[in-house]
């Protein structure tokens, strides 16, 4: 028994278990999601986060402890969003003809995330902090931070409403994009990208490739548009 | 694989120096994507290892995302604290963020005449 303490001891303190349970929580959830059906309340990212909560609340690991293992993980992030390009450089006929009722829906997307999250808080008696901490939500998490921080906001829980935002987009967005008949792909994954950032468009790309292509987009130019308009917008009320 | 992930982390480097060097709005790796998307213009640049690593990386792109949930073990109290305005809005907010985009972009395709089901059909 005093062995096998010694092993959890070692293993706790080495990058290897929090890298180790963040792949199999994921594994596990994505096979749920499949086995499923795809059913949109079973995602994988939120299947395994709560899976994840669970674990480090029950053996009392803090979360430092597991991010030094779960970080390479997370790290990846920045390359993938780089390759956001690829895809989109593919589908560059589309693009060209699409652009401007993109531009259309990515500045009414933009205000309307930003306004109805805020207005809602609001009404229904949120603090002053939170509702900065709420406007940028939509957007990727280094740029809402960053956004949050200027409006008065506190930038770490931003970035848990950034996250959550992202699940709710891929949980409910493509439910909500189906109820419109909407068909066309491009549209769909903007659409995804605008309200849900980099987790919408993982979303868009298990549509397809064209979907997720577009939602990337949407997400970088989300990014700018809101660090452009909210600080203004701010001001004006 | 191995060129392919060069070429990304050196298109996020240039992008991190980047936005640093000039304080911009964005962080690094959205103006990496920009970068590398404006490279990819130059003919015969882009090899078939690019595309076909790309589409490998991108298809398990939600697991990057779960390192960041899980950081919400360190803000409970704060969420449940005022957990009723804060899911009010993210629900209701998400719900119309995605409508009106989706919508405006439809309306503005039709008057543009961007046939949005040709396209589809490609």
């Amino acid at each position: 028994m005093t062995r096998l303490a010694d092993i959890w001891v070692y293993l706790a303190t080495s990058p290897l278990l929090g890298l180790t349970v963040t792949l199999v929580a994921y594994v596990i959830g994505d096979w749920i999601y499949r086995r499923a059906g795809m059913h949109p309340l079973l995602n994988p990212v939120l299947i395994a986060v709560v899976a994840l909560v669970l674990l480090l609340k029950a053996t009392e690991t803090p979360y430092a402890t597991y991010f030094d293992g779960a970080q390479f993980v997370h790290f990846l992030l920045g390359p993938a969003t780089v390759a956001l390009a690829v895809p989109l450089y593919f589908n560059l006929g589309k693009l060209k003809r699409l652009w401007l009722p993109l531009l259309g829906g990515l500045v009414a997307g933009s205000l309307t995330a930003a306004v109805s999250a805020v207005g809602i808080a609001w009404l229904f008696g949120g603090s002053p902090q939170t509702l900065a901490s709420l406007a940028p939500k939509s957007v990727t998490a280094p740029v809402a931070m960053g956004i949050a921080e200027k409006l008065g906001g506190l930038p770490s829980l931003t970035a848990i409403l950034v996250i959550s935002t992202g699940i709710l987009g891929a949980v409910l967005g493509p439910t909500v994009l189906n109820g419109l008949r909407m068909r066309d792909q491009a549209t769909r994954g903007f659409a995804l990208g605008v309200t849900a950032h980099g987790i919408g468009t993982a979303r868009a790309f298990q549509e397809s490739e064209q979907a997720g292509a577009f939602s990337g987009l949407a997400m970088g130019l989300n990014a700018l548009v809101t660090a452009l308009l909210l600080p203004v917008l701010a001001q004006l009320i | 694989m191995l060129h392919a992930l060069t070429v990304l982390l050196l298109f996020q480097l240039a992008g991190e120096a980047l936005t640093q060097l000039f304080s911009l709005p964005i962080p690094g790796p959205v103006l990496g994507m920009g970068l590398l998307f404006v490279a990819l213009f130059f003919p015969k640049w882009v090899p078939e290892a690019l595309r076909q690593t790309t589409h490998d990386f991108l298809q398990h792109l939600s697991l990057l995302f779960v390192p960041a949930g899980v950081g919400v073990l360190q803000h409970f109290h704060r969420v449940t604290q005022e957990w009723l305005p804060i899911m009010l809005a993210l629900v209701v907010s998400a719900v119309l963020t995605v409508a009106v985009t989706a919508l405006t972009i439809r309306a503005l395709a039709q008057l543009t005449h961007a046939d949005t089901r040709a396209a589809e059909r490609e």
